[in-house]
C-alpha cells in the first residue's frame, strides 16, 4: 500500500488500476495515457469480505465476483449480491472490483447505488492517511468523487441491518453495456425506514429522498415511487430518452418496494 | 457411392484447431522484417482537405514511411471499382466515381472513416503514436446520411459527378401503369411506410491484410482477411493497380466470419500491397474494431414506402413499392447489385402476386459503404412482404395463416412440373410452401397460443405471435444471367479433386471457408462418392498459387455449386479410374460398377479397391493403351439457375406494458435447403443467422447524427444479440431436393437471417394488437423498449 501511494504521490502520471474494465478501454482508445499504473488488486489488504462487529467488510479489490458469490454477503446484505451478479458479463465480474467501479463512479453503475442504499461507508488511505466517508458524501457528480490523486480505496464497510430487514435490486439494462439504464436498490428495515437509491438516471447515483420519506412514513409503493426521479436531471440517450427514463425510474421504485414491503 | 457420411451429423474437423486457439488468422502471421500500417482516418463525414503535413510524422523514431492520397495519385491510381454495373432506367450508366486508396489534398473526404494519410512503422504502437504527429487542415461541410434526404434539391453533395446523389435509378416488374390501375381496383389496399435500418457485420475477427512484395522475382504476395481470394486479386490487378495478375498471389488463410463484409475488395487491400511495393518491406495493417464500425461495409439501409393490394376474397392483387437505398459515399464491390437483383427479385416472394412494380433510387451518403450483409437484398424483400402480410391480415380481420395459405404459389417439384416464374424475372427450381407454414403453424399450437394471448391481454404482459414465410435465391448464380444483369465477372465455381498415389484425396476449392465447416461438408461429399474414409480426404481453400480459380464464398453458394464442380470432378475420377480398373481386371468397363470404394465386375466378386487404382495411375507399368497417367481433375461448375431455399419463421414475444421491453419466448424455424449434407452444420447456419436475424428485429442498428457520426461504434453501444437474449430454437425442416444441381442442395447460410426479421416484429405488433392497441402499424427496429412504450403510448 505504501509503496502504491508513494507512487501515485511522486509527480509523474499515474493512475490507479482497479480492474481495468473502463481505464483500459480508455488507454486503447488513446483518450488516456498515464505514464504510470498502479495495479492494486493483488494487494493483500484491499482482499478479502469479513464481518466484523455487525458491519461487513468488503475489501475494495474483491472482484464483482467475489461478493456475488460470498456467503457473508449473501447472508447480511443479499441484495448487494444480487447486484454485484447483475453487472455486465462473467468475464467483467471476475476482473472488474468494487473499488475500481466506485472510483470510476460512471453514473450508469451498478455499485454507487448499492452502496448508497446500504448506508455504506468507504475508507480511503492518501497521503495524509486514512480516513472514512459515507456513500453519501463519496459522488460528488457526473464520473467525479472526492477522491484525491493519491487516494486508493481500501475498503467499503456496510452496517448490517436489523433483523427483518428487506432489500432488492432492480435493474433495467442497457442491452449492448448491460450497465443500468436505471438500477433501482431498496432496503426496508422493520421500523418503516426505508432508502432507496437510483443508478443510470441521473449525472450521479443518488438518493430520492421523496421516495424515502414516502414509504418510511408508509405511503404505498404506488404512492411513493411516483414521487421518484423529481427535481432532479434526467440523462438522455439513444437507448432511453428524458421522459421515458424518468417514467422507468418510477416503474423500478414500484417494483422495488413492492418487493422489500 | 457409399452412404457412410452424407446426411450424418459429422463433427467439424475444423473445429479442434479454431477451440484451441490453434487456427492461423491474418493478423497471426508474423513475416521477416514486417511492418506496420496506421491508417490516419478523417474525423469529418464531409471536408476539404486543405493541407497535410507529414515532416513530423517522417522524422519520428522507428517510421519507415508516410504516404498520402498525393503520393497514390502519383502512381497513377484511380481508386477501387464497383463489381457490379447497374444502369438507370433511362439506360445511362450508374454514377461510379472511384474509391481512392487515401483522399489527396484538396480533395473531399466523404465518410467518417475515410482514409487520408497511412504511416508505416516499426511497430503498431509507434505508428499510432506518429499518426499523432500528422497535422491534417480541414475545411469541414454539412453532411447527408439518409438516402430519402439525399436525394432532395439542394443536400449536400458526395460527388459532384451525382447530381441529387443519386447513384442510379432502378424499376423492375410489370409496367408500372398497370400496377397503379391493380392497385387502384384493389378491394383493400395495405400500406406502410418503414425503414429497414442500417447494420454493421460484426465479425469477430476485425479484418487484416499483409502486403509482401518480392524484388527477387518481382512478385506480390497479399494476405487477408477475405471471403473472396480470387476476387480480390482479378479487381486488385486488373482493376486498381495494374499489376500483371500471375504476378500476385492472394491468400485468405483461417478468417474468423465475415457475414457478407469480406466479399469485398477494400481500399486496405490495395494500399499495404502498394506499400509493400514503396517500400520492399511487409506491411500489415490490422483493423481495430473502432475502426471496423466505421470502415466495413455495412448492411440493409432502405427507406420503404409499400402497398400491397387485396380483392374482396383476400387474394392478393398487386405490389407496389418505392425504396430509397443507401449505397454510403462509395460504390462497395456488390453493393450496386444488392438492392436491385438480390432484392427486387425476390419480391414475389411465396405468392401469386400477378402485378408488382419496384421503383428503386439509390443514393449516396456521406457514411462508409453499404454492400451485401447475410441475405443481402433478400431479407429486406421478406421483411416488406412479410410485414404487409401480417399488417394486412390484421387490417382485414383475417388470420395471417389462413392469408398466407391462400395466396401461396401451389407446391411443384420442378421435375414433373414445372418451375414457377415470377413476375420479377427469376423461375423458382422447386417448393411446398404450404407444408413448412403448416408445420410451423403445428409445432406452435396455435390455438392454444390464441388462448392463452386472450388472457395475457388482461395483464401487464401482452403475447405477441409473428409469422414470416420467406423464398430466397441462392446458389449463386447462373453466369450468363448474371452477365446480363451487370456483373463484371461470372459466378461459376471451381473444384479440383486430386486423388494421390495412394489413394489419400486433395481437394481444391474456389469456396472459402470462414466459419462454414466446408473442411466437414465437403470432405464428406468427397469420401461418400468415392467410399474412402473421411480421414482420407483434405479440403484446400483460400489461396490463389493452390486453388486454380474461384468465385468465393456468399449468397449460400458454396455446397450449390463449389461442391457441384467437386462432383464433377469426382465423376470424371470415377470414370478414368472404371478405365484403370477394367485394365487391371481385365473386363469391359461397361461391366463395371463403382460402390464402397472398389469396382467390382457385374456378377462376380472379382473387384479392385479405388487406392489399387490411383497407385496404378500414378505407376503406371501395365496400363490401358493410350489413357494418360494420373488422377487428377479440375472442373468449372455453373449452375443452370438460382437455387430456392424458403421456409416459416414463427416467433413469439412477450411485451412488458410498463417498460416496453420485448422478450422473445420461442422461436420455431421450418426451413427447407434442400439435401443436407450435414445437419448438425446445417442446423448451426441457422443458428447463426436467426441470430442475426432476431439481432436486427430487436437490438442492432447503425445509428449516425445528422453530421454523419456513427455514435454508437462500439459494443458499449451498439448492441450484438447474445446468448441470453434468445431462446432456445425449435428447428424443423422439409428437404425438396434443388433439381438441377447434382448433390440437389439449395443452401443454408442465409435461410436464418433472412426469415426471421420479421416474424419477431410481426409479433411484438400482435402483442401490442392484443392489448387493444390496434392503431400501430409499424415500429422501427430495433424494436428498443423506448420505441415501443411510445407506440402504446402515442
Amino acid at each position: 500500500m505504501e509503496e502504491a501511494i508513494e507512487i501515485l504521490q511522486n509527480g509523474s502520471y499515474a493512475k490507479v488500476l482497479g480492474g481495468g474494465h473502463s481505464l483500459v478501454p480508455a488507454l486503447k482508445l488513446r483518450l488516456n495515457a498515464p505514464e504510470t499504473l498502479v495495479d492494486v488488486t493483488r494487494i493483500e489488504s484491499l482482499k478479502g469480505i469479513a464481518i466484523e462487529d455487525g458491519t461487513l467488510v468488503i475489501g475494495a479489490a474483491n472482484t464483482h465476483h467475489e461478493i456475488a458469490t460470498s456467503a457473508d454477503v449473501h447472508n447480511t446484505l443479499s441484495f448487494l449480491a444480487k447486484g454485484a451478479s447483475a453487472i455486465g458479463d462473467v468475464q467483467v465480474r471476475n476482473k472488474g472490483t468494487i473499488g475500481g467501479s466506485i472510483a470510476h463512479a460512471d453514473p450508469s453503475a451498478d455499485w454507487p447505488a448499492l452502496l448508497l442504499a446500504a448506508d455504506a461507508s468507504i475508507v480511503i488511505q492518501g497521503a495524509d492517511g486514512t480516513k472514512t466517508v459515507a456513500a453519501q458524501d463519496f459522488f460528488t457528480g457526473f464520473f467525479s468523487t472526492i477522491l484525491e490523486e493519491s487516494d486508493i480505496i481500501t475498503q467499503i464497510r456496510i452496517p448490517i441491518p436489523p433483523e427483518g430487514t428487506k432489500s432488492t435490486y432492480q435493474k433495467f439494462v442497457q442491452p449492448a453495456s448491460r450497465f443500468a439504464i436505471v438500477g433501482c436498490a431498496a432496503v426496508k428495515e422493520p421500523s418503516g425506514a426505508t432508502r432507496v437509491a437510483f443508478a443510470g438516471v441521473s449525472d450521479y447515483a443518488f438518493r430520492d429522498e421523496a421516495v424515502e420519506s414516502a414509504s418510511s412514513s408508509g405511503a404505498s409503493a404506488e404512492e411513493a415511487a411516483s414521487k421518484a426521479a423529481e427535481g432532479v436531471s434526467i440523462m438522455s440517450d439513444h437507448y432511453a430518452s428524458e421522459d421515458y427514463r424518468k417514467h422507468l425510474a418510477k416503474v423500478y421504485a414500484r417494483r422495488a418496494l413492492v418487493e422489500v414491503s | 457411392m457409399s452412404n457412410k457420411y452424407i446426411g450424418k451429423a459429422v463433427k467439424r474437423v475444423e473445429d479442434k484447431r479454431f477451440i484451441t486457439g490453434k487456427g492461423k488468422y491474418t493478423d497471426d502471421m508474423i513475416l521477416p522484417g514486417q511492418t506496420y500500417a496506421y491508417i490516419i482516418r478523417s474525423p469529418y463525414a464531409h471536408a476539404k482537405i486543405k493541407s497535410i503535413d507529414i515532416s513530423q510524422a517522417l522524422t519520428a523514431e522507428g517510421v519507415v514511411a508516410v504516404f498520402t492520397g498525393d503520393d497514390i495519385a502519383q502512381s497513377g491510381i484511380n481508386g477501387v471499382p464497383a463489381g457490379w454495373q447497374v444502369n438507370f432506367k433511362n439506360g445511362d450508366i450508374m454514377k461510379e466515381p472511384p474509391h481512392p486508396l487515401l483522399v489527396g489534398t484538396g480533395s473531399t473526404v466523404k465518410h467518417v472513416g475515410d482514409a487520408v494519410a497511412v504511416v508505416i512503422a516499426e511497430s503498431k504502437e509507434i505508428a499510432a503514436d506518429a499518426a499523432e504527429l500528422v497535422e491534417i487542415d480541414y475545411e469541414v461541410f454539412d453532411a447527408v446520411v439518409n438516402p430519402a434526404d439525399a436525394v432532395k434539391d439542394g443536400a449536400p453533395l458526395v460527388h459532384e459527378s451525382a447530381p441529387n446523389n443519386i447513384a442510379f435509378d432502378w424499376e423492375i416488374g410489370n409496367p408500372k401503369a398497370e400496377v397503379d390501375e391493380a392497385i387502384a381496383n384493389s378491394h383493400h389496399v395495405t400500406s406502410l411506410e418503414f425503414v429497414n435500418q442500417r447494420m454493421v457485420p460484426n465479425p469477430i475477427e476485425p479484418r487484416s491484410a499483409i502486403g509482401l512484395y518480392e524484388p527477387s522475382s518481382d512478385r506480390y504476395t497479399l494476405y487477408t482477411s477475405t471471403q473472396n481470394p480470387h476476387l480480390i486479386r482479378l479487381l486488385m490487378c486488373a482493376f486498381v493497380l495494374g499489376i500483371p495478375e500471375h504476378k500476385v498471389r492472394v491468400v485468405g488463410p483461417d478468417v474468423g466470419g465475415g457475414f457478407g463484409s469480406k466479399i469485398f475488395h477494400y481500399t486496405e487491400e490495395a494500399l499495404v500491397t502498394w506499400c509493400s511495393k514503396q517500400i520492399e518491406r511487409p506491411v500489415k495493417w490490422t483493423s481495430e474494431r473502432s475502426e471496423a464500425f466505421i470502415t466495413d461495409a455495412h448492411g440493409r439501409d432502405h427507406v420503404t414506402h409499400a402497398e400491397m393490394g387485396f380483392d374482396k376474397d383476400g387474394n392478393v392483387t398487386a405490389l407496389r413499392i418505392k425504396t430509397f437505398a443507401n449505397l454510403g459515399a462509395y460504390l462497395s464491390t456488390f453493393a450496386p447489385a444488392v438492392p436491385t437483383y438480390l432484392h427486387g427479385t425476390l419480391l414475389q416472394g411465396l405468392y401469386t402476386t400477378p402485378k408488382i412494380h419496384l421503383d428503386m433510387t439509390c443514393a449516396f451518403t456521406h457514411t462508409n459503404a453499404v454492400d451485401a450483409y447475410r441475405g443481402a437484398g433478400r431479407p429486406e424483400a421478406t421483411y416488406l412482404l412479410e410485414r404487409l402480410m401480417d399488417l394486412a391480415a390484421h387490417e382485414m380481420g383475417v388470420d395471417p395463416v389462413e392469408l398466407r395459405l391462400k395466396n401461396f404459389i401451389p407446391p411443384f417439384d420442378g421435375v414433373n412440373q414445372p418451375g414457377y416464374q415470377t413476375q420479377v424475372a427469376l423461375q423458382y427450381d422447386s417448393g411446398n410452401y404450404h407444408e413448412v407454414l403448416r408445420r410451423g403453424v403445428a409445432m406452435l399450437g396455435y390455438e392454444e397460443f390464441r388462448k392463452a394471448q386472450a388472457e395475457a391481454a388482461q395483464s401487464n404482459k401482452l403475447l405477441g405471435v409473428g409469422f414470416s414465410t420467406y423464398i430466397e435465391a441462392c446458389g449463386i448464380a447462373p453466369s450468363a444471367v448474371v452477365g446480363a444483369l451487370g456483373a463484371r465477372a461470372g459466378l461459376y465455381e471451381v473444384g479440383q479433386v486430386r486423388v494421390q498415389p495412394t489413394g489419400k484425396v486433395s481437394v481444391y476449392t474456389g469456396a472459402h471457408s470462414h466459419g462454414q465447416g466446408h473442411e466437414t461438408t465437403f470432405a464428406q461429399v468427397v469420401a461418400d462418392k468415392l467410399g474412402i474414409p473421411l480421414e482420407d480426404v483434405e479440403i484446400h481453400h483460400g489461396d490463389t498459387e493452390t486453388v486454380a480459380f474461384g468465385m468465393g464464398t456468399y449468397g449460400s453458394r458454396s455446397l450449390a455449386v463449389g461442391g457441384s464442380a467437386i462432383v464433377k470432378s469426382l465423376e470424371k475420377i470415377i470414370e478414368k479410374g472404371a478405365k484403370i480398373a477394367a485394365h487391371k481386371l481385365e473386363a469391359n468397363v461397361d461391366d463395371l460398377t463403382f460402390a464402397d470404394g472398389k469396382y467390382t465386375v457385374n456378377g462376380t466378386d472379382k473387384s479392385v479397391a479405388f487406392g489399387d487404382v490411383a497407385l496404378t495411375a500414378y505407376v503406371p507399368h501395365n496400363y490401358p493403351a493410350g489413357l494418360e497417367p494420373g488422377l487428377d481433375f479440375s472442373s468449372f461448375y455453373d449452375p443452370a439457375n438460382f437455387t430456392y431455399p424458403y421456409g416459416c419463421h414463427i416467433a413469439v414475444v412477450e411485451v412488458d406494458k410498463e417498460t416496453g421491453k420485448v422478450s422473445l419466448k420461442r422461436f420455431i424455424a421450418v426451413d427447407d435447403v434442400g439435401n443436407v449434407i450435414n445437419p448438425m452444420i446445417v442446423d448451426g447456419q441457422i443458428h447463426g443467422g436467426l441470430a442475426q436475424g432476431i439481432g436486427q428485429a430487436l437490438l442492432e442498428g447503425a445509428i449516425f447524427d445528422e453530421n454523419g457520426q456513427l455514435i454508437n461504434g462500439s459494443y458499449m453501444d451498439y448492441c450484438m444479440p447474445r446468448a441470453d437474449d434468445l431462446p432456445m430454437f425449435e428447428l424443423d425442416r422439409t428437404e425438396t431436393p434443388c433439381p438441377h444441381n447434382p448433390l440437389g442442395v439449395k443452401g443454408a447460410g442465409e435461410a436464418g437471417c433472412i426469415g426471421s426479421t420479421p416474424a419477431v416484429v410481426n409479433a411484438v405488433l400482435d402483442a401490442l394488437w392484443s392489448g387493444g392497441f390496434g392503431h400501430v402499424k409499424d415500429i422501427l427496429m430495433p424494436t428498443t423498449p423506448e420505441r415501443v412504450w411510445r407506440a402504446m403510448n402515442s
